[in-house]
């Protein structure tokens, strides 16, 4: 049994956008692309791209963002640098086949294929705030797992302190990668209590679907309480490691991007202010919140820190 | 002497309504026409209202060097018209950053004025367009005499914050500022070159590819 506890984070029933309405609109698109693909391919080389899956706990009840910003506004400099650069050149992105490898300082390490990896985990939704460095914010309905259960069946050794994550290295497809606007592969890095932590979860799917490929498919990190470029796209790799790992935004320039990059509205960026986010679709800029408003769940990972000093 | 007036007065308001057309674009996506704004307008509108800025005022400053190098003095009584659409786009994009984005939050707007070199340096270039376009008529110019052409010349450090101001906000991919940059740097080069070269002739010595 499902055991829901309640927070002042959650939503009220009556708040969320029932699936079937958000829905409707996709399964008219889905319908219409089926169509449009069946009378070029045979039945089963139609992919269904929704995802079976539970509600999960700490879903925010603000409302979502729509589908279609969503999945527009990206940044994924793999994908190229402008905004509607990732949707217009997603399909450069190949998601098959898909290997995940873990390995680092752990007992249990191993390479996956895609489907064997998410093969244990039952999929929940997550409605998360995302708040992005340059400030702007979305409420997105993630699908994924708990990163924690992949850790612990990976079995962390007593000397790991740090997660670290890679995206996929493919020059040849990826646009974005044969410049060097950042240092390729992107990589990011968790300390091991907040890849841990309850929220943080690896998402395979938006909106009830498969990740589109500018969201990061097949699979990637989401950390709802740091800054965006914190949630990995489209990751390959996932280590152990002792010492803190190198972050793709840390190296390109260390005094704008700290390992930690938790959402903070009294630490500006040194170029820009943090205290306020436009939230996509509204008019006015509403004030930002410590810890992106997970402070409840999350601040406890951070007593005794300066997070002037580690941001 | 009257048909070239027609043809300049004819080529003045065309030049006008090309200069006018990106704005008027805006103002029918504003309305929601060709698409909208996309799905952060208020950042498309500063965006672009900022793009047709720098790229007016590159163009009034390569009227000067272009009147040189390919001989049509005549050009330069347009130079006056794209200085002041770079100042209304400017204006543009500075109200709209002051009123649209910030909402006339007073305590954002001077922090951000005071402590973000950015946001400063794109003030400062507003504010030099504001004085230019102020004193852009015939009165301002006969009141000023020699001073006029003086204050004018404050338009190459406003072209100057401009490009760093756009340099200072970029976040990894530098291609747009470097464009601007390297055009910046060719029509200030080239000024200052031919600086030069006439110091050189009054001094009496022979410029060494004989032009000008």
């Amino acid at each position: 049994m499902l055991i829901r506890r309640h927070r002042s984070s959650d939503p009220r029933p009556s708040e969320i956008t029932p699936r079937e309405v958000y829905q409707r609109r996709r399964d008219f698109l889905r319908t219409g692309v089926a169509l449009g693909a069946g009378l070029f391919l045979p039945a089963s080389a139609v992919a269904d791209s929704s995802l079976d899956y539970s509600p999960g706990p700490f879903s925010t009840d603000e409302g979502l963002t729509p589908y279609e910003d969503v999945t527009t506004y990206n940044n994924f400099y793999e994908l190229g640098t402008g905004k509607s650069d990732p949707s217009r050149n997603a399909h450069l992105l190949r998601t098959e086949p898909w290997t995940v490898k873990v390995d680092g300082l752990c007992a249990n390490a191993g390479e996956y294929d895609l489907e064997d990896f998410l093969k244990p985990w039952e999929l929940e939704e997550r409605v998360y705030r995302l708040r992005c460095v340059e400030g702007w914010s979305m409420v997105i309905p993630w699908i994924g797992f708990e990163l924690n259960r992949v850790l612990k069946q990976a079995e962390p050794l007593g000397s790991a302190r740090y997660v670290a994550f890679e995206t996929v290295m493919d020059p040849d497809n990826l646009p974005g990668q044969r410049r060097p606007v950042l240092e390729w592969p992107y990589v990011e890095g968790l300390r091991l209590d907040e890849a841990m932590h309850p929220l943080t979860i690896l998402a395979v799917g938006l909106y009830g679907e498969e990740l589109p490929n500018q969201n990061g498919a097949p699979l990637r990190l989401v950390v709802p309480w740091k800054y965006g470029f914190k949630s990995i796209k489209s990751i390959v790799r996932i280590s152990f490691t002792e010492d803190e790992p190198p972050t793709s935004w840390n190296r390109s320039q260390p005094n704008e991007y700290g390992f930690y990059s938790n959402v903070n509205p009294d630490v500006a960026h040194p170029r820009w202010s943090q205290r306020t986010e436009r939230r996509i679709g509204e008019f006015r800029r509403r004030r930002t919140e410590r810890f992106n408003g997970y402070g409840e769940e999350v601040a406890s990972l951070y007593a005794g820190m300066d997070l002037t000093r580690h941001f | 002497m009257a048909a070239g007036q027609r043809w300049h007065r004819a080529t003045w308001w065309l030049l006008l309504l090309v200069a006018l057309l990106p704005g008027l674009w805006l103002v029918a996506r504003t309305g929601g026409a060709f698409g909208g704004l996309g799905v952060n307008p208020v950042e498309t509108l500063l965006l672009d209202t900022g793009t047709c800025a720098i790229i007016a005022l590159l163009v009034a400053l390569s009227v000067t060097p272009l009147r040189r190098l390919i001989g049509l003095a005549s050009i330069g009584r347009y130079r006056r018209l794209l200085g002041l659409v770079a100042f209304g786009y400017s204006s543009a994009h500075f109200l709209i950053w002051l009123g649209v984005d910030l909402f006339f939050d007073w305590v954002l707007i001077l922090e951000d004025l005071t402590t973000r070199p950015f946001v400063m340096a794109g003030f400062a270039a507003w504010f030099i367009l504001l004085l230019l376009a102020a004193t852009s008529t015939r009165a301002a110019m006969r009141l000023l005499k020699r001073n006029w052409t003086r204050l004018h010349r404050l338009v190459y450090p406003a072209a100057i914050l401009a490009v760093v101001h756009i340099v200072w906000l970029t976040r990894a991919d530098y291609r747009e500022a470097t464009i601007y940059a390297l055009i910046l740097a060719l029509l200030l080069g080239l000024r200052v070159f031919w600086a030069l070269q006439g110091a050189r002739k009054i001094r009496g010595q022979p410029a060494r590819n004989g032009v000008g």
